[in-house]
């Protein structure tokens, strides 16, 4: 594991970093940090350039250039500016790296988490309504307010919501 | 631009070009939803796009150190005879039947390659299949619903379905039609021969159309003799495209984002 110097007295390693960066928001759902969607998949220390690696949810996702800023601005905050971002697609991303709190934060949030369960059998579809809980549900849209998304309604308290889909 | 690297490029143009025909609906979609829907998909598209071109870039300055060529030269500074998109995706959007069922095709046709470039001996060829593949059959899906709804709907949605698949039928056998770069691919195992999709492509579209109430589609079809658009001979609506996807860059050289 490599170590930094910071300032005099501190020795920054990977475990400090990584700490910093979960204050890096996703910009589209801004209670996930970007560890807890699974989007940082790496921070290596060497001599005194750190790296991160970053790897998109989708394809063009249209979040991770600011998502690269935010690291950035986020280390320079730290006095940390030989940053080196680099975007990695394989293995690509699945929404099985979302954690569960990060899923529980989501359904706080208002957006219904895709489900360990129906992602495994194929069954690509939220189980009840973040607002009320409530099953009766029904799928507006395959496509919702951004890629990750799909968009449904809640038959019972009538509120639309966005739900996170399989990938 | 080698062989390889020209195998490469012609996915991001296939990516690129469909993805910007998508974008024309932005704001004109029949309904809310169908408009995000399509406009996600066109998202999805460019950022295939973006990534094969990044690597089609740093595998050109790599091997020629004195240049410096960016994702952007190639997609906003290369003219319609350098373009080796696929006929079909440049094709106008017409109606809404034209534009799912260009979808349709394209998807399956683009989830079947992906399918195979998963095992590309080329490691960044396999890491995009890899990424991409989950968003083709997502589009696949959402498109495939599409052509049942039409086909199978009204008098009106099933004639404009049969509409759009005369229409298209032109630039089917293309798909199937191995190149150069095709064979260099090959050869090298980065890529396949696009001939062994023929068989299930057809089959899918064929279960669909069944489903959709449409007439079989002919495995039979022959390409214009004229045109082939993986060797930069284009339909006349690709130049309208690039001159406008193309404008900015054209007018004011150099700017970014």
């Amino acid at each position: 594991m490599g170590v930094w110097e910071y300032g005099k007295n501190y020795k920054m390693n990977e475990e400090h970093i990584i700490d910093i960066l979960s204050e890096v928001k996703d910009p589209e759902i801004p209670v996930l940090s970007i560890s807890e969607l699974g989007i940082l998949r790496k921070v290596e220390i060497s001599g005194d350039k750190i790296s991160v690696e970053i790897t998109p949810t989708y394809s063009g996702c249209p979040a991770m250039d600011t998502i690269r800023d935010d690291i950035r601005s986020e280390l320079a905050k730290h006095g940390l500016k030989q940053v080196e971002i680099k975007q990695v697609l394989s293995p690509a991303w699945t929404t099985e790296w979302m954690s569960e709190t990060g899923k529980e934060k989501l359904r706080l949030y208002g957006i219904a988490a895709p489900s360990k369960h129906n992602c495994k059998n194929g069954e690509d579809h939220a189980d009840s309504c973040p607002l009320c809980h409530s099953e009766n549900i029904e799928m507006v849209s395959r496509f919702g307010s951004t890629a990750c998304k799909a968009l449904y309604r809640c038959r019972d308290c009538g509120e639309p919501f966005d739900y996170f889909k399989c990938h | 631009m080698d062989l390889l690297s020209t195998y490469i490029v012609h996915q991001a143009d296939n990516a690129l070009i469909l993805g910007h025909r998508n974008s024309e609906w932005t704001g004109h979609g029949p309904i809310l939803e169908q408009d995000i829907a399509i406009s996600n998909i066109a998202l999805d598209l460019i950022g295939q796009a973006r990534n094969f071109y990044q690597l089609a870039a740093s595998r050109m300055n790599e091997m020629d150190p004195g240049r410096n060529v960016g994702e952007d030269d190639l997609a906003y500074l290369r003219d319609s005879n350098e373009f080796r998109n696929l006929i079909l995706v440049e094709q106008t959007n017409g109606d809404w039947a034209k534009t799912v069922l260009r979808q349709f095709y394209f998807s399956t046709y683009q989830f079947l390659l992906y399918r195979e470039l998963v095992n590309s001996s080329h490691p960044d060829i396999a890491a995009i299949s890899e990424k991409s593949i989950k968003e083709s059959r997502y589009h696949l899906n959402w498109s495939s619903e599409w052509v049942i709804r039409l086909g199978d709907g009204t008098e009106e949605s099933h004639h404009r379905m049969l509409q759009a698949a005369q229409e298209l039928s032109a630039w089917i056998a293309e798909l199937f039609l191995a190149v150069d770069f095709d064979y260099e691919a090959e050869a090298t195992h980065a890529g396949i021969l696009p001939e062994i999709l023929k068989a299930e492509w057809y089959q899918r579209i064929n279960k669909i159309f069944e489903t959709a109430t449409l007439p079989k589609l002919s495995s039979e079809l022959k390409p214009l003799q004229m045109l082939s658009g993986k060797n930069g001979v284009h339909s006349e609506h690709l130049g309208t495209l690039l001159t406008e996807m193309q404008f900015l860059q054209r007018e004011y050289p150099g700017s970014h984002w």
